[in-house]
């Protein structure tokens, strides 16, 4: 839904990060750009449109900004574009819980610009506070229209669209200017400061005669949550417990149904089997379609597909709910001894769900050092592509049995994984910080936002159906053709063997001295495209050359993979270089978009691979030993 | 009685109110517009685990500043 600016008022969002500009955004327009409770989370300027009383309005969501001197690149582009005049009507979203600050930047952009509407958002969580917004007197101070809002209830929007539509149309008279810069300033070093200061002092005063508050009552929920969460004695275990329990839910909650669906899935093989056969189609297209694609595709939506559309929507829910500032909180100490920012644990948390989204997500560093550390660096933790190989290949081989202690153990032992990728990360920065990227630690500041209910409801449906829909879009696009493909390699014979098992020798040196074999590094270059379909690749790479047929439990892979010499030492090395190796392709195009560098591309490729392959030598040296 | 010291030896749960800032240009106007302003109040809400960084209350929200930054801050303790 892309509208030209000339269909109609063009209206621009402007707030303070972490306001609501978003979900306005989205219940305005229907749109649906991914928002969560952190600030920073709108990297882009994005557009949509919606219409009121048959005029159509394009609405244009401006990166977050506390204020219009630019400090950050977010910043530049939001002050750019109030000063294009391209938007016919400001809409400057503020946060009712912490209005005073939110002041400052609405004053600021009354300044620069006409007509102007405030819309107080967060109401809803205000009044939980036990903060009220004298609405009309703010109205009154600031000289422009004030709507009050919950958008996440859909609260106070019909009136915001009516009251957009009166100042696009009949916009009243401006109020007089209020800041006087020059005459507060006495020579000093930079008169933006005084500015800075005295818009602040405005904002507070404002605020005083327009909010009642007990300052103490209103913060006393998220004080206490922030002990739980953020203390000495509990703050670490109890983020750990997190992770372990959304893990272990992830694991539990995705056996059903991938046991189902993988049921129904190689049920309809012989069917289709059938199908060619009752048309006399030769071997090789029966063997190219149905071993090749379908298997293909099988495995990722009943394997693949349940653990990532149920962990996904698990961490948007601690993210809507405000937590993952405390983990950046909880785990800046470790990234200052490294040399890095310590937003980089936000990038860190998105790389969790997916790695390219991590390394866009890097945007909110502004020192470009500390950016390309945690860009080149993200690849390190494992996306939600590729838990679920973890995670089957934890169950393969580490735990036995099943039953509520080994889906325990599993969980805590895909959870030191994830602590492993974490250090890993660490070590890697710091190596980038004391080698190519060396340089100045910058200041940062890191907003710690009042929590909110999550939006259960909304986030399982929408996470989940998105998800869904996202990752059976890409096992059609990618797996599909990759197993083709891999059949192909598996079945065309040049000279003795076939063209596939010419490349797994070719890489068969290596793959030995990494503790693998060349079928598994060869799976992990064909996974190029998409980390889900290494494992269906390795098990193609098998059975092209055994005469085992199908597999449609985990106990039967396990007997597959063991009867191609897999031991636990190669499953460790598997798990390794599962967590570190190249990142994928999409995450590669990433890196480059936003480095605009072949180098530093190449770096980032580089790293992760040297130090799985690093690692896993290691581990196959060691396991000689023993 | 009232003491100046810098924004990283306020103790947990005392408040202070800023009496200067003496950052780097780009970091001063940052702090600014979080609400360090001269004269405003701040409250040490939260140390993270490891003591360092600390959060604090200033104008209605809560801020993480690292030690090495916070230094940058004098306040007069309260």
């Amino acid at each position: 839904m892309t509208v030209s600016s000339g269909a109609g008022p063009v209206i621009a969002l402007v707030g303070n990060p972490n306001v609501g500009k978003s979900t306005i955004f989205n219940a305005l327009t229907n749109l649906r750009q991914h928002t969560g409770n952190w600030p920073g989370k709108t990297v882009e300027t994005a557009r949509g449109a919606y219409t009121y009383h048959d005029r159509t309005y394009t609405l244009v969501d401006l990166p977050g900004a506390y204020s219009l001197h630019p400090g950050s690149a977010e910043e530049e582009v939001t002050r750019d574009y109030l000063l294009s005049g391209e938007a016919d009507v400001t809409l400057v979203v503020a946060d009712a819980t912490c209005l005073t600050r939110n002041l400052a930047l609405a004053l600021q952009v009354l300044e620069a610009a006409w007509p102007v509407v405030l819309c107080v958002n967060l109401l809803d969580e205000a009044e939980k506070k036990g903060i009220t917004v004298d609405l009309e007197a703010l109205r009154r101070e600031l000289g422009c229209p004030v709507v009050g809002a919950a958008a996440r209830g859909g609260r106070g929007l019909d009136t915001l669209r009516q009251t957009l539509e009166d100042a696009a149309l009949h916009p009243g008279p401006r109020p007089e200017r209020r800041l006087a810069a020059e005459s507060a300033c006495r020579g000093c070093r930079d008169c933006g400061d005084c500015l800075t200061a005295l818009v602040m002092a405005q904002a507070e005063a404002i605020a005083a005669r327009t909010v009642d508050m007990d300052p103490e009552s209103a913060a006393r929920r998220d004080r206490r949550l922030d002990r739980l969460l953020t203390s000495r004695r509990t703050g670490i275990p109890v983020m750990l417990l997190l992770l372990a329990g959304i893990l272990w839910l992830t694991m539990v909650g995705a056996n059903i149904p991938s046991e189902l669906l993988s049921g129904l899935l190689m049920g309809w093989q012989e069917p289709l089997r059938d199908v060619f056969r009752a048309l006399d189609a030769p071997w090789w297209l029966e063997g190219a379609l149905v071993d090749g694609m379908y298997r293909t595709v099988a495995w990722v939506v009943s394997v693949m597909l349940p653990p990532m559309a149920i962990f996904f929507p698990l961490f948007t829910l601690l993210e809507d709910a405000g937590y993952l500032p405390r983990v950046a909180f909880n785990l800046d100490h470790f990234f200052r001894k490294a040399g890095a920012h310590g937003r980089q644990s936000l990038t860190m948390c998105m790389g969790l769900g997916c790695n390219a989204c991590g390394v866009m997500g890097c945007r909110i560093i502004q020192s470009p050092r500390e950016r390309l550390i945690a860009i080149l660096t993200n690849a390190f933790i494992p996306c939600n592509g590729r838990l679920p190989t973890l995670t089957a290949l934890i169950a393969m081989f580490f735990v036995a049995g099943s039953g509520l202690w080994s889906s325990l153990a599993s969980a805590a032992l895909l959870m030191g994984c994830i602590v492993l990728a974490v250090a890993m990360t660490l070590w890697a920065s710091r190596l980038l910080a004391s080698t190519a990227l060396r340089g100045e630690a910058s200041s940062f500041s890191l907003e710690l936002p009042p929590y909110r209910a999550p939006q259960v409801g909304q986030v399982l449906v929408r996470s989940i159906l998105d998800r869904t829909l996202f990752v059976l879009g890409r096992a059609v696009a990618v797996a599909a053709p990759a197993g083709l493909l891999i059949w192909i390699a598996a079945n065309a014979v040049i000279g003795e063997a076939s063209v596939l098992t010419h490349l797994a020798g070719f890489l068969q040196p290596l793959g030995a001295l990494m503790g693998l074999d060349g079928f598994i590094l060869l799976a992990f270059l064909l996974g190029f495209p998409a980390n889900e379909i290494v494992v269906p690749c390795i098990l193609m790479g098998y059975l092209s050359t055994g005469s085992l047929t199908g597999y449609t439990s985990l106990a039967q892979l396990h007997g597959l993979l063991a009867d191609n010499g897999w031991t636990v030492a190669t499953a460790v090395c598997a798990l390794i270089f599962t967590l570190f190796h190249f990142p994928c392709g999409t995450t590669c195009v990433t890196i480059f978009r936003e480095t605009r560098s072949l180098k530093w591309t190449a770096l980032a490729i580089a790293l992760p691979t040297a130090a799985g392959m690093g690692l896993c030598i290691l581990i196959h040296g060691l396991s000689l030993l023993f | 009685m009232e003491e100046v010291t810098t924004l990283d030896r306020l103790p947990v749960g005392h408040r202070a109110a800023v009496a200067g800032l003496s950052a780097p240009e780009d970091q001063q106007r940052r702090l600014l517009e979080l609400g360090f302003v001269p004269g405003g109040e701040i409250l040490a809400v939260q140390e993270s685990p490891w003591g360092d960084p600390v959060a604090y209350a200033v104008c209605g929200a809560v801020i993480a500043l690292r030690r090495a930054d916070a230094r940058r801050i004098a306040v007069r303790q309260k």
